[in-house]
């Protein structure tokens, strides 16, 4: 079995398709691959195009990636079928850092942000409190998949909380306080810039640490070509994963992007085009 | 080691490539702090331009192939960015391209006005049809860029060059008739291209892309030794540079400043102060400095036909040489009483 590197794509068949809900599917594939929770592939429709996903389904034999219809790249890759071939590079990047000594743990998803901590979820095991944000009831990703309590919340309320992620956040960590428990060791997050933005300050606040995974517009995947760039912080390679102490020097952090051309923009901006 | 380049003091000689990064200040900032003597803007274009669809830029294990394409926000369409650049604290080198030769030239005006350190002008970029390479493969459309591009800007003027060029010597020769303060090259070679077998298509969505990295550095130090034999004017030398003993030879070659691109890939953002250490710490092995090492390889062995122990900074190029390439051997002059200890071999 030919094994995925950071070098050209290898080539491999979707095993299987399962649709997550309206607009998401996950595409497996029977081939092992060497993965930390957090990392990136590069994912290559040939004829249409390439782009950075995560891999949110693992193990030894087996790996799958869930893609959210957005644009022309992502219609087309949930529209594939079993059968169909897919190239990948990769995996690139830095992963979320796991501490064994952390006792009390939080991770916090917002929408297909969800992807990228399933993983991670299923490494840190049980005890941790878990929030979990969408746009409604159907939209919640992998729902039975977890055996730990998701602390839900949606926009329209259909389930759990109707608000945001950070609600439940602050909540939690004020019940914290009141009964002197120990706060949180770390809180991972992925989700909209701006949901990440809130839980690190958050967090800072309290003097919790957080680790949050960015995303921008991505070419190389190594570290050369700067398209991603985010501040002085180079997305591919120094993150997706980056610390607080990282997003405290981060100038550009849920404030500007670069567009494909290079030219750097206000973040609602970038996050417009990037949603078309 | 500070030392001088076209009237500019410059920390080191490591120069970062052109394409690289180099997107904000932020990040030319990260590589100047990162021991990068001299650090280069990605290409600015006259428009607005988003380059090639993905997949744009592979790595092939032994180097790099890219067709990013030249995207850029044009040159008048980045305010803030220049707005920031005022206030570096370090030399800048601002690349620029252009569609015709009054697209060079509108561009290379407005930038200069900006107050890079230099403008280095691409007319080697081979994932264009209409920009850069056409210009550099051809003696004439050489000259009339640079010359044009030089009556408009008031910082000194690089040009980078292409290995595609049947003699990139005469090339470079009609590039310093025209005004070029210096000559930067190479820039990617090939265009090469890599077809997926599965799927039975070219990998790069433009099909054709740069070569760059450890695989092009023969020939990136062959067009060097080339263009050192035909200008007067400095060298920046790059092409698969990696380490500091890559920086050596490309120096022998004839380069006065060397240049990093690919080598980000392979050993990190801190690869500039990495080379930085080993080019010194060779030097100091060897009692060497640059300036005594620049061209050394354009030095004829002895007749006895052992080598010489040093090559003494006043080693003088002969110029324009004759076409034919050979060497003339009676400019090849060894000064014994410059000879330090150790031998170059």
């Amino acid at each position: 079995m030919m094994p995925v590197t950071e070098h050209s794509h290898v080539m491999l068949r979707i095993s299987k398709k399962k649709i997550n809900c309206p607009g998401f599917a996950t595409l497996f594939f029977n081939h092992a691959i060497d993965f930390k929770p957090g990392q990136f592939i590069m994912v290559w429709i040939p004829g249409v195009d390439e782009k950075p996903y995560t891999i949110s389904f693992h193990s030894k034999k087996e790996f799958g990636i869930t893609i959210e219809a957005k644009g022309i790249f992502s219609r087309q890759a949930i529209a594939m079928e079993a059968g169909d071939i897919i190239g990948i590079r990769g995996p690139f990047g830095n992963g979320f850092e796991i501490v064994s000594s952390f006792s009390s743990i939080a991770v916090v998803a917002g929408g297909c942000g969800m992807a990228p901590l399933a993983t991670l979820i299923e490494k840190l095991g049980n005890s941790l409190f878990f929030i979990h944000g969408a746009r409604s009831q159907q939209f919640i990703l992998y729902p039975d998949r977890f055996g730990v309590k998701r602390h839900i919340c949606t926009d329209d309320g259909s389930t759990g909380h109707q608000g945001f992620v950070t609600d439940l956040l602050e909540k939690k960590i004020e019940s914290m306080q009141k009964n002197r428990d120990k706060l949180f060791d770390m809180v991972y997050a992925c989700g909209p810039e701006i949901m990440m933005y809130r839980v690190f300050k958050i967090c800072d606040i309290h003097n919790i640490p957080c680790q949050i995974s960015l995303e921008r517009y991505m070419r190389c995947g190594f570290g050369v070509c700067g398209a991603c760039v985010c501040g002085k912080q180079v997305v591919c390679r120094d993150g997706p994963v980056f610390d607080s102490d990282t997003l405290r020097d981060m100038t550009d952090f849920n404030r500007k992007a670069l567009l494909k051309s290079g030219k750097i923009v206000e973040l609602d901006k970038y996050v417009s085009w990037r949603s078309q | 080691m500070t030392l001088k380049f076209l009237g500019k003091i410059l920390n080191n000689p490591i120069v970062l490539a052109s394409g690289i990064l180099g997107n904000s200040k932020d990040i030319l900032q990260r590589v100047h702090d990162s021991g990068c003597g001299l650090v280069t803007m990605k290409s600015i274009g006259p428009f607005p331009r988003d380059g090639h669809k993905n997949p744009s830029v592979i790595d092939l294990g032994h180097g790099i192939i890219n067709a990013v394409g030249l995207p850029s926000p044009g040159y008048n369409n980045m305010e803030d960015e220049w707005k920031m650049l005022e206030n570096r604290n370090f030399p800048l080198n601002a690349s620029i391209y252009g569609g015709s030769v009054h697209e060079y030239q509108i561009v290379a005006e407005f930038v200069s006005s900006k107050k890079p350190d230099f403008i280095e002008i691409n007319i080697s970029c081979p994932n264009s049809d209409k920009h850069g390479m056409i210009f550099g493969v051809n003696e004439q459309s050489s000259y009339d860029v640079v010359s044009a591009v030089k009556k408009v800007i008031n910082v000194p003027l690089i040009v980078k060059l292409t290995p595609q060029a049947i003699n990139i010597g005469k090339i470079a020769i009609a590039c310093e008739e025209a005004g070029a303060d210096a000559i930067c090259a190479i820039n990617t070679t090939g265009p090469g291209m890599v077809i997926d077998i599965e799927s039975q298509m070219p990998v790069l969505a433009f099909k054709t892309g740069g070569l760059s990295g450890p695989m092009i550095k023969p020939i990136a130090i062959r067009c060097v030794y080339d263009i050192f034999r035909t200008v007067s004017i400095p060298i920046i030398g790059l092409g698969g540079i990696t380490t500091g003993e890559d920086a050596i030879e490309m120096v022998m070659a004839g380069a006065s400043l060397v240049g990093i691109g690919s080598a980000v890939r392979y050993r990190g953002i801190d690869v500039f102060r990495k080379i930085n250490r080993e080019l010194n710490n060779w030097l100091d092995v060897h009692n060497y400095t640059l300036n005594d090492i620049r061209g050394a390889a354009h030095q004829q062995k002895s007749s006895s036909g052992t080598a010489p122990a040093c090559m003494g900074s006043s080693y003088k190029r002969s110029g324009r040489e004759s076409e034919s390439g050979d060497t003339d051997q009676s400019d090849d002059k060894i000064k014994l009483g410059d000879c330090k200890s150790g031998e170059i071999k």
